[in-house]
């Protein structure tokens, strides 16, 4: 490996041999007759790269001499074909922000295919025993009761929650496992977003789950997009949307989800 | 889990018990003294009148038709009294218009300007009537002609104009030629040419009636062309044929002889695309630019009378209050055509003036919109300096107008609001909320008393002048609206945008 560009350096100081100019333009000349050889003698799998490189090379060199016979012949000029992205004089110099608009017709031609709309990303997902979700706490005096248990997942416990008495709580959400924002993506034009859940749908494991608002992987929550500014066909703003979890947040200490459009 | 809505706080309780004024006229309100003066004229009609301090709109308004003696077609009119320079609109009555709120009082004599109303009435649109197809992309620009609401004008992005018939509901015609996209598209004041302008840089006439081509495309402009205006109806002397004024990205006017299709003068100067132009009626040309001026050309002899400066941002837009006046030509309400062009001239010039004249003067007013968030409005003729600067919105605005009579301005801005102004000064007056995207443009209808706008958010909204509330949303289409018209008959509205389909809405 060389470590400095002294080859260059050299040349800006010194300069190129006298004959370089000369070698240079024989080289050239004989590498037709180099390639000419090659394709006559190379066998074996030598041979096969070699035709296989020369027979594109040839394609392209068509193709382009096709380009410019058609770019010189006269006539009247086909109309532009449409490509959608049409725009009024006062929008031609703007700048787009196409993202919202994708998403609205993404989400039109959704429900016209009205089919696969309980049709999900996730269609499965491994079980989750009580075990592993609960934890028991031991309580009393002498720590000999065992009737509280706390969420060993991610949750999700709405605004304004606040935990009921110590003596009355049987099932303990850690508010450091609590949860408010979701990475949100959409499948389409691939764009993630950071946006506030609103509530938890369903969870797949058990309805008590999704009472209780616990985030495993697979479970559909409700998130809020209006800051992503999709309207309705009659000119409402759209604000709440279904996604699906698509990592398991206390692996990860995130939430990550993929919207259902 | 129902919601529960919480109780009133005790700021709303306690404003719930104050004392509220109740709309009372005192039965002890001395006479006044009142005098009446034309808007347009500035003449005085009678001598000063001694009439009650209570005396409503309506009385007014049969007082003076029985001065004028008009009893048997009484004409409507709006009054407002002059306080020093500036107008006071008569609301309801004199009373709680101007005494009340202690504008004048009863010692004084009021004089009192009065403007005719338009004797018409254009219903509000209610209903889509119609939704047509045939576009294959983008509608881009709509368009009315002068004459008749039956058939109007649509460009869109599939490189072709279309000639849509209302009644029948289909196409009367589809107009190819352009290359490009369809950018504008304009009627003549006689409605019987439609020019479009392309993204191509070309400018192709089209018979107004049936669509069939006038000539070839005139060519000249290298960059899109974004904006087309006619020569005033008034000002095309009898036998001959408007010329056409168009705009371009590539930074010049051009100006076409329709009649020999060629290019009659070339308007440059500004350093950046023109982005709207408008031939006002004392045969000017004003031209908004993304250089941030303003230009005023004289149209006789292409030069630049005066450059406006004082936007800090591009203009988008700009409006004169005549130019509803300047669309509709000869043509009125009544829907009668003229027999000879020299009649036709004379029709044209009385619409003009009716609009123009204040004061017995040629008024004509422009309000220019822009980027930086704000509008100006300016009198070229008398100054190279603003009358007023018009602030409010939070957004570029993207598109103003007057309403046919000059007395309002509206402003649609990328804010989700459109605003009223006054088109005498320029004074704020109310806002319209309701869309919850940018709105893209406004059409008047032709009596002043409704507003359509068109918005990204798929809708349609009319809006009441008078009560300044929403009247009617009109949902329908499935994608952005891009361009709305009102036909100038009032009977119609129609609307185009990205979801491909023309929309005709009616009472």
């Amino acid at each position: 490996m060389p470590q400095n560009e002294y080859i260059e350096q050299h040349i800006k100081q010194h300069g190129r041999r006298l004959d370089y100019e000369e070698r240079k333009r024989k080289r050239e000349a004989r590498e037709l007759h180099k390639v000419a050889e090659n394709a006559q003698t190379l066998k074996g799998w030598k041979g096969k790269q070699f035709a296989k490189k020369r027979y594109s090379e040839k394609v392209a060199m068509r193709k382009k001499i096709k380009a410019h016979e058609e770019s010189k012949v006269k006539g009247p000029k086909k109309p532009k074909e449409d490509d959608g992205e049409a725009l009024p004089t006062y929008l031609l110099d703007r700048q787009q922000q196409t993202t919202a608009k994708a998403i609205t017709s993404s989400l039109k031609q959704k429900r016209m295919e009205k089919a696969d709309k309980f049709s999900v990303p996730l269609p499965k997902v491994r079980g989750i025993s009580e075990e592993e979700m609960f934890k028991v706490v031991k309580t009393g005096k002498s720590k000999s009761k065992s009737w509280k248990r706390m969420i060993t997942k991610h949750t999700f416990v709405g605004e304004g929650f606040t935990r009921r008495p110590v003596k009355l709580e049987r099932i303990i959400r850690p508010s450091a496992l609590r949860q408010k924002k979701a990475n949100v993506t959409h499948p389409e034009l691939k764009v993630t977003v950071l946006l506030p859940i609103l509530s938890v749908k369903k969870n797949p494991q058990s309805p008590m789950y999704t009472t209780l608002g616990v985030l495993t992987k697979g479970t559909i929550i409700e998130v809020n997009v209006s800051e992503m500014g999709m309207v309705t066909a009659g000119g409402k703003v759209v604000w709440g949307k279904y996604a699906q979890i698509t990592n398991e947040p206390d692996r990860d200490g995130v939430v990550n989800a993929v919207l259902l459009v | 889990m129902a919601t529960l809505i919480p109780p009133p706080s005790k700021k709303q309780k306690k404003e719930a018990q104050l004392p509220r004024e109740v709309d009372i006229v005192p039965k002890d309100l001395p006479d006044v003294l009142i005098k009446f003066q034309a808007s347009d004229s500035g003449e005085t009609v009678g001598s000063s009148i001694r009439v009650p301090g209570g005396i409503t709109e309506r009385q007014l308004e049969e007082l003076l038709n029985q001065l004028q003696n008009n009893t048997d077609e009484p004409v409507a009119y709006s009054f407002a009294v002059q306080n020093g320079d500036n107008l006071i609109d008569v609301k309801d009555n004199i009373y709680f218009s101007v005494l009340k709120p202690g504008i004048k009082t009863t010692e004084d004599t009021l004089t009192l300007v009065f403007t005719p109303r338009a004797v018409f009435k254009v219903r509000p649109v209610t209903r889509s009537s119609g939704t047509i197809s045939g576009h294959g992309a983008t509608i881009l620009a709509a368009q009315f002609p002068p004459s008749t609401s039956g058939y109007f004008v649509t460009g869109a992005g599939d490189s072709t104009a279309r000639l849509w018939d209302c009644h029948t509901q289909t196409i009367k015609a589809t107009m190819n030629g352009h290359s490009n996209w369809v950018l504008c598209v304009a009627y003549s004041p006689f409605g019987d040419v439609v020019a479009t302008g392309s993204m191509d840089g070309s400018v192709r006439l089209w018979d107004g009636k049936t669509g069939a081509p006038i000539g070839s495309s005139l060519t000249g402009h290298s960059k899109f062309v974004s904006s087309l205006a006619w020569e005033p109806a008034h000002l095309v002397q009898p036998g001959d044929s408007p010329r056409l004024v168009s705009a371009s990205k590539d930074g010049t006017l051009k100006l076409w002889n329709t009649a020999m299709k060629r290019c009659e003068m070339t308007l440059s100067g500004h350093s950046s695309s023109v982005s709207c132009v408008k031939w006002g009626g004392t045969n000017l040309i004003y031209s908004g630019s993304h250089d941030k001026t303003i230009k005023v050309w004289d149209a006789k002899e292409g030069k630049c009378i005066q450059t406006l400066k004082a936007h800090g941002h591009w203009i988008n837009h700009i409006a004169l209050s005549t130019d509803f006046a300047l669309r509709s030509g000869p043509f009125d309400h009544t829907g009668t055509t003229p027999k000879d062009d020299a009649e036709r001239q004379a029709r044209a010039l009385k619409n003009y003036e009716k609009v123009a004249k204040v004061g017995g003067k040629i008024v004509e007013r422009m309000v220019s919109a822009s980027d930086d968030f704000t509008m100006f409005l300016w009198e070229p003729a008398r100054s190279n300096k603003p009358i007023c600067r018009m602030t409010g919105h939070q957004k570029l605005v993207n598109h103003v107008s007057f309403s046919p009579d000059g007395r309002y301005i509206t402003s649609a801005s990328f804010d989700n609001s459109i605003k009223l102004w006054d088109g005498r000064d320029g004074k704020f007056l109310a806002t319209f909320r309701g869309h919850v995207a940018a709105v893209y443009q406004t059409a008047w209808s032709s009596d002043n008393r409704l507003l359509v706008s068109c918005s990204k958010d798929t809708t349609l909204k009319v809006w009441d002048v008078r009560t300044r509330k929403l009247l009617s949303d009109l949902p329908g289409h499935a994608d952005e609206v891009y361009a709305v018209d009102w036909s100038l008959d009032g009977a119609r509205v129609v609307s185009g945008g990205k979801d491909k389909m023309v929309r005709i809405w009616t009472h």
